[in-house]
C-alpha cells in the first residue's frame, strides 16, 4: 500500500507540474509539449487506479493520434507571431483568481463527500477489465446471473452511436479541411 | 492510506487538472492554446471517471466504459477543431481568436 501513495504522489506531482507548465507557457510549441507530458501521466494514473486498458487506449490515442494532430495543427499555424502570444497582466490576474476560486469549489465539492471501498482485485494479473469492456461494448450484459439488485446492462447502443459519430465527424473535418482554390465556386 | 482518502486525492488531481484546462481557454490567445485546454479539462473529466470505477463497486466497468467514450469524443473534436483552425487560417492567416468576430451581434 506504502507503494501505491508513493507511485501516486510522484505520478500526480509529474503529472500536475505538467498541466501548470502546459498553461504558464507562452510559447505554444512548448504548451503542445507539456500537454503531451501531462497525457502521459494521465495515463500513468489510469495504469495505477488498475484500468490498464483505459491507460493503453489513452497511450494509443491520446498521445499517439489527437497529439500529432495538435502538433500538426501547431506546425501548419506556426508563423512568426503566432508562436509567443503574449496574454496581458489584468487578463492573467482575473484567470489566476478564477481558477483558484474554481479549484476551491471543486475541492470543497469533493473532498471527503463520497465512501469509497476497493473489491477490484489489488493484484493486475488477476483483473479481467479488458475482456469485461469487450463483451459489454459487444452486446454481452454484465453482472452477476443471480443477484436480483443489480441490474444487468451492456453498452452496444453507446458503442454504435460513438462509432457513426466518429464517421461523421472524420467526414466533416476533411470536407472542412480540404484545400479550396480563390476565386473557384465551390461545387 | 485507506481507501476514501485515496479518493480523495485522485478527486483533487482531476480538479487540478480540470482547473488548469479553464485557465488555459481563457489565456490562450492561439486557437490551438485553447484546443489544448479542452484537452486537458476532458482529461480532469476521465480522471475522475476512472478514480470512480475503482473505488465504487457499482461504477467499476461503466466508468471505463464512459472514459473510453471521452477518449473517442475528445479525437474527434480534436479533428473538427483542428480543421475548424485551418480553415480559419486560411481565410484569415492568423490563429488569433480574438479576430474572430464576424459574429459578433
Amino acid at each position: 500500500m506504502e507503494l501505491h501513495a508513493f507511485m501516486f504522489w510522484l505520478i500526480a506531482l509529474l503529472t500536475g507540474l505538467c498541466a501548470l507548465a502546459t498553461v504558464i507557457t507562452q510559447n505554444i510549441v512548448r504548451s503542445a509539449t507539456w500537454l503531451l507530458f501531462t497525457l502521459a501521466g494521465t495515463s500513468g494514473i489510469f495504469f495505477l487506479l488498475g484500468a490498464d486498458f483505459v491507460g493503453a487506449i489513452q497511450l494509443l490515442i491520446y498521445v499517439g493520434g489527437t497529439m500529432v494532430l495538435v502538433v500538426f495543427g501547431v506546425m501548419l499555424t506556426a508563423q512568426g507571431p503566432f508562436i509567443n502570444m503574449k496574454t496581458s497582466g489584468a487578463e492573467w490576474a482575473i484567470s489566476i483568481v478564477a481558477g483558484i476560486l474554481l479549484f476551491a469549489v471543486l475541492l470543497f465539492g469533493t473532498w471527503g463527500r463520497f465512501s469509497a471501498s476497493t473489491s477490484t482485485p489489488e493484484d493486475p494479473k488477476d483483473s479481467h477489465h479488458a475482456v469485461t469492456i469487450g463483451q459489454v461494448l459487444t452486446g454481452v450484459p454484465y453482472g452477476p446471473f443471480d443477484s436480483p439488485t443489480q441490474v444487468r446492462a451492456h453498452y452496444l447502443l453507446p458503442f454504435e452511436i460513438v462509432s457513426v459519430h466518429l464517421l461523421v465527424v472524420l467526414i466533416g473535418a476533411a470536407y472542412l479541411a480540404r484545400a479550396k482554390r480563390r476565386g473557384e465556386e465551390p461545387k | 492510506m485507506n481507501p476514501a482518502e485515496q479518493l480523495n486525492l485522485y478527486l483533487a488531481l482531476g480538479a487540478l487538472l480540470f482547473v488548469c484546462g479553464v485557465v488555459c481557454m481563457a489565456t490562450k490567445r492561439n486557437a490551438i492554446g485553447v484546443l489544448i485546454g479542452v484537452e486537458l479539462v476532458l482529461n480532469g473529466a476521465n480522471v475522475n471517471f476512472v478514480a470512480f470505477s475503482r473505488y465504487n463497486p457499482a461504477f467499476e466497468i461503466e466508468g471505463m466504459i464512459f472514459a473510453l467514450f471521452v477518449i473517442v469524443m475528445a479525437a474527434g473534436e480534436a479533428a473538427v477543431a483542428l480543421a475548424i483552425v485551418l480553415n480559419f487560417y486560411n481565410n484569415h492567416t492568423t490563429v488569433d481568436v480574438d479576430s474572430a468576430e464576424e459574429l459578433k451581434g
